[in-house]
C-alpha cells in the first residue's frame, strides 16, 4: 500500500486502513493526529508483548544496603545541622544570661554622665544606654536614608535600563567588590572625606551614617537587583500593552510586585551593618552625654559602647565604698547593652516581616 | 467599532537578522484574523509589530508600514505608548498583576496611567468589562479577591476584562488558549466570537482546529529553513484555507505532511 492521503507510513492489516478510512471522514485537520493515535493501539493489540517483571524485584541486600545509606546520610546532615546550632545557641545563651543582670529601666532611660567608678548614679542605677541607643537608631536611620535610594535606583537601572549591557556588568563587578570592602576602609573613607570636607578632626553621627551606607549599598543593590529580576517580564509586557509608559510599569507594577523582597533586602543589610563597631569608632566618636543632632558633635553607638565597656573589664573600688561599689560593672553594662543591640536587630526583623505581610502577593 | 489593519512589505529584524521579510496582509475591520504555521515563522512577532510591542526587545526594528485605518503606525509623530491605548493585547500566559484584586486588575489601564475615574463610572466599567469577557457572574461577588487566585480560564478572561477596559480598537491574541484547558478554550473562543461585533481581532495559534472555529480569515506563515526568515506563504479566508487551500506548502502543513 502506497503513503495514504494524509501521510501515514505505508501499512498492512486492514485494521489500520479501515482507521484510515474513519480518519480521512472526520474533519480534515484532525484527521492526522487521530489515525496515527487509532494505528497505534491497534499495533499493541496485534503484537502482544509479556513484560519480564522480575527484573524489577530488588535483592535483599541492595534494600538493606540502601537503608543503611540513608540513615548515615540522614546521621550526617542533623549532626551537621547541629554543629551550626551550637555556636549560635551558645551566643544567644550567654548574652541573655550575662545581659539580664543589669537589664532595668534605669539602665534604658539614663546615659553615662555622671557615673564614677563602680559607685551607684543619684538616679539609683549604675548609668546607661539611652545616648547610645539614640545613637545606634540615628545613625543607622541616617544610613537607611542614604543607601536605600541610591542602591534601589542603581537596582533599576541595572535590570530595566542597562539590561545585559557592558555598563551595566561594569557596575555589577563594581558592587560585588564594594560589597567584600572591609568595613574599617569604610570608617577610614568616610573619616577622610569628612576631614576634607570640614576639616581635621570632625566627628559627628553623620559621618558614621555615611561609613556605613558604604557598607550598605551593595547589599542593597545586590538584593533589590535580584527581587527585580524575578518580576516576571509577562507583567511588564501587560503594563505596556496597556499602553502605561515604562516609568509608571516599573513605580507601579515593578517596584510594587518586588516591593517584599526589597523590603527584606533592606532590613538585612540593616541588620549586617547596625552591629559595626570599627568604623563608627572613628567616625560617629564616642561620649557619655546623649546627643540628638545627628549632624553635630559626637555620638555614642551601641556596638561602640559595648566595646568601650568591654574593654575597661573592672573598675577599682575604694575599701571605704562597700557592697554599693560594683567592680565588675563595665563588663556587665556590655553585656546588657550587646542583649538590647540583640533584641534592636530582633525588632527591625519583626517590623520588616510585619511590613512584608502587608505589602505581600497573596495567592487566596 | 474595530478598525482595519493593512500591513505593507513590513520587514521585521532583531539586530542583524531578518526574522520576517516582506509581508503583506489586509486584516479586515470586525473579523477574527488567525495567523497560524510552524514554530519560529514569525507568527507572534508579525503579531507583535500591529501594537508596537516588537520594540520592547531590545534591538528590535521594523521596515514597511502597518496602517490602522490608513494612519502608518510607524510614521515619525505616533507615539508607541498611545498605540498600544488603541491595539490591546492578550498574552499567551495569562498575567493578571498578582498585587491586584479582580477590580483593579480590570480598572489597570486606568489606574496605571493615572487617569482619573469616579467610583460609579469604575463600578460601571468594571462590570461592563466583566460581562463583556463573560466573567461577571462567576466573580461578581468576590471582586475585591486578588485576581491570581481565580483558575487559569478565569485569569486569562480577566487578560481579555482588561485589556478590554481601556476601549481598543483592535485586539491581539497571542496563543490565549494554549495553556488553558478544553473547557476553558471553549469560553474563550466563544468570547472570541462576541467580541468581533466591536473589535478586529487578530489570533496567534497552533491549533488549526482552532483556526477553523474562531477564524474568518487565515494567515499561514512559513519559514523555508531554521535560521532562514519567516514570510507569508498563503492568505485566504479560512473555508478556503481549510478545505481548498490554493497553495501547496499551507496544504501539507494543515494536512500534518509537513516537513
Amino acid at each position: 500500500m502506497s503513503p495514504n492521503k494524509n501521510g501515514n507510513i505505508s501499512t498492512t492489516t486492514d485494521l489500520r486502513d479501515s482507521s484510515d478510512e474513519t480518519a480521512k471522514n472526520s474533519v480534515l485537520t484532525a484527521s492526522a493526529s487521530q489515525s496515527v493515535d487509532v494505528s497505534a493501539n491497534v499495533s499493541c493489540e496485534s503484537a502482544p508483548v509479556t513484560p519480564d517483571f522480575s527484573k524489577f524485584a530488588p535483592s535483599d541486600s541492595l534494600l538493606k544496603r540502601r537503608e543503611w545509606k540513608s540513615r548515615i546520610m540522614a546521621g550526617i546532615i542533623t549532626a551537621a545541622f547541629v554543629i551550626a546550632m551550637i555556636p549560635l545557641v551558645s551566643v544567644l545563651w550567654t548574652t541573655i544570661a550575662r545581659g539580664v543582670k543589669r537589664l532595668n529601666l534605669n539602665f534604658l532611660a539614663y546615659n553615662m554622665s555622671g557615673v564614677i567608678g563602680g559607685m551607684p548614679t543619684p538616679s539609683g542605677g549604675h548609668g546607661g544606654i539611652e545616648h547610645a541607643i539614640i545613637g545606634t537608631l540615628e545613625v543607622t536611620l541616617g544610613a537607611m536614608v542614604i543607601s536605600v535610594p541610591i542602591g534601589l535606583m542603581c537596582a533599576i537601572y541595572l535590570v530595566e535600563y542597562a539590561r545585559g549591557s557592558k555598563i551595566a556588568k561594569a557596575i555589577s563587578l563594581l558592587v560585588n567588590v564594594m560589597s567584600g570592602i572591609p568595613s574599617i576602609v569604610a570608617g577610614l573613607f568616610a573619616f577622610s572625606l569628612f576631614t576634607i570636607l570640614l576639616g581635621p578632626g570632625v566627628s559627628n553621627g553623620f559621618e558614621g551614617s555615611v561609613a556605613l551606607s558604604i557598607l550598605m549599598i551593595p547589599t542593597v543593590v545586590n538584593s533589590s537587583v535580584e527581587m527585580l529580576h524575578v518580576v516576571p517580564d509577562d507583567l511588564r509586557e501587560a503594563s505596556y500593552a496597556l499602553g502605561v509608559t515604562k516609568s509608571r510599569t516599573i513605580i507601579k507594577v515593578v517596584l510594587r510586585t518586588a516591593l517584599p523582597g526589597i523590603i527584606s533586602g533592606v532590613v538585612l543589610a540593616i541588620a549586617r551593618v547596625i552591629g559595626e563597631t570599627a568604623p563608627l569608632l572613628m567616625t560617629a566618636g564616642f561620649i557619655v552625654t546623649t546627643n540628638w543632632n545627628l549632624f553635630s558633635g559626637q555620638m555614642t553607638t551601641l556596638p561602640v559602647f559595648v566595646y568601650q565597656e568591654y574593654s575597661k573589664m573592672s573598675v577599682t573600688c575604694p575599701p571605704s565604698a562597700g557592697s554599693e561599689c560594683v567592680s565588675s560593672i563595665p563588663s556587665e553594662r556590655a553585656w546588657a547593652a550587646a542583649l538590647v543591640l540583640i533584641a534592636i536587630v530582633l525588632v527591625l526583623n519583626l517590623i520588616g516581616r510585619l511590613i512584608q505581610r502587608l505589602f505581600s502577593v497573596e495567592a487566596k | 467599532m474595530g478598525q482595519r489593519i493593512d500591513v505593507e512589505h513590513l520587514n521585521v529584524y532583531y539586530g542583524d537578522f531578518l526574522a520576517v521579510q516582506d509581508v503583506n496582509l489586509n486584516i479586515q475591520a470586525n473579523k477574527v484574523t488567525a495567523f497560524i504555521g510552524p514554530s519560529g515563522c514569525g507568527k507572534s512577532t508579525v503579531l507583535r509589530t500591529l501594537d508596537r510591542m516588537h520594540e520592547i526587545t531590545p534591538g528590535a526594528r521594523v521596515e514597511g508600514k502597518v496602517l490602522l485605518d490608513g494612519h502608518d503606525l510607524y510614521g515619525k509623530d505616533v507615539d508607541p505608548v498611545a498605540v498600544r491605548r488603541d491595539v490591546g493585547m492578550v498574552f499567551q500566559k495569562a498575567n493578571p498583576f498578582p498585587t491586584m484584586s479582580i477590580r483593579e486588575n480590570v480598572l489597570a489601564g486606568i489606574r496605571l496611567n493615572n487617569r482619573h475615574i469616579s467610583k460609579s463610572d469604575a463600578d460601571e466599567l468594571v462590570e461592563w468589562a466583566l460581562r463583556g469577557a463573560n466573567l461577571w457572574n462567576e466573580v461578581k461577588d468576590r471582586l475585591d479577591k486578588p485576581g491570581v487566585g481565580l483558575s487559569g480560564g478565569q485569569q486569562q478572561r480577566l487578560c481579555i476584562a482588561r485589556a478590554v477596559a481601556v476601549h481598543p480598537q483592535v485586539l491581539l491574541m497571542d496563543e490565549p488558549c494554549s495553556a488553558l484547558d478544553p473547557i476553558s478554550t471553549l469560553a474563550v473562543e466563544d468570547l472570541i466570537n462576541e467580541l468581533k461585533r466591536d473589535y478586529t481581532i487578530v489570533i496567534v495559534t497552533h491549533n488549526m482546529q482552532q483556526a477553523a472555529r474562531v477564524a474568518d480569515y487565515t494567515a499561514f506563515f512559513n519559514l523555508k529553513a531554521v535560521g532562514k526568515p519567516g514570510h507569508l506563504e498563503y492568505f485566504a479566508d479560512t473555508t478556503t484555507m481549510f478545505n481548498n487551500p490554493q497553495n501547496e506548502e499551507a496544504e501539507r502543513y494543515i494536512s500534518g505532511r509537513f516537513g
